[in-house]
């Protein structure tokens, strides 16, 4: 049996919710501070892999979730109860304009998804309803 | 395969060959985002065409199909141009509903000839 549109639009509606909840967590610890380097917060990014059922036609999953590359910032905030013996505190290694932009095109290519299975349904029913 | 359908005629195996196609732009919409994805396509005339000549239908469209040719290459090596796929979307979407409208005209025509003229 092979992949109908359901599925491969559905799964797809899937994956890209993960990276919208991965985005979501990204900015929510946007502003965080730890006291040290490897305390501070990194951003998640999903890995997006193809499935293919062998015929040409495939779907996509997220295979796993990595942290990024961007390395937390040192700043010094000697006031902040965080802050180590000099005085300097870590913010999280979190691109917020870089995560605003994955967030639209995460939306669009959702939406993009939902609009192949509108289409895909109405023709179908349309097959449906052949004879009348 | 249904070569030279009785019944439904071309219209069948054209009706077929657009559901398949419409899978294919739909996996290649569903891997936007994917890194290394080659978005795919198929010729449908020429699909069509070996599908009238007596292959069967997927053996029809594996050999129309081939790998899209992006306007512009990305850094990820996907190569999934949204405007180009949902606008092939569309028309084969369009295409299938005239596919049906013929297929409705020759079941009716059957259909009348089956029950007579009331």
């Amino acid at each position: 049996m092979t992949m109908s549109v359901f599925d491969i639009s559905g799964r797809a509606m899937a994956a890209q919710l993960v990276r919208l909840n991965t985005t979501a967590s990204n900015l929510a610890n946007a502003n965080s501070v730890s006291s040290t380097k490897e305390g501070a917060f990194r951003a998640l990014k999903p890995v997006f892999k193809t499935v293919t059922d062998g015929q040409g036609i495939s779907t996509v999953q997220v295979s796993q979730v990595v942290e990024s590359q961007t390395d937390p910032t040192k700043r010094h905030d000697p006031g902040n109860p965080l802050a180590d013996k000099n005085g300097d505190v870590w913010d999280a290694g979190v691109d917020q304009a870089a995560e605003m932009v994955e967030m639209m095109e995460t939306a669009r290519q959702y939406q993009n998804n939902v609009q192949v299975l509108q289409t895909a349904k109405t023709l179908t029913l349309d097959t449906l309803r052949l004879e009348k | 395969m249904a070569n030279n359908d009785p019944l439904f005629g071309v219209a069948g195996d054209a009706l077929k060959l657009r559901s398949q196609r419409m899978s294919l732009l739909a996996s290649n919409i569903a891997n936007a985002a994917t890194p290394n994805y080659k978005a795919r396509d198929f010729d449908f005339q020429k699909a069509l065409a070996s599908a009238q000549s007596g292959q069967s239908l997927d053996q029809a469209a594996n050999q129309a199909a081939g790998y899209r040719v992006p306007l512009e290459t990305s850094l990820d090596g996907n190569t999934v141009e949204l405007s180009t796929e949902q606008t092939l979307f569309a028309e084969n979407a369009v295409q299938y509903k005239t596919t049906l409208s013929f297929l409705q005209g020759r079941i009716s025509t059957v259909m009348t000839a089956l029950k007579g003229d009331n």
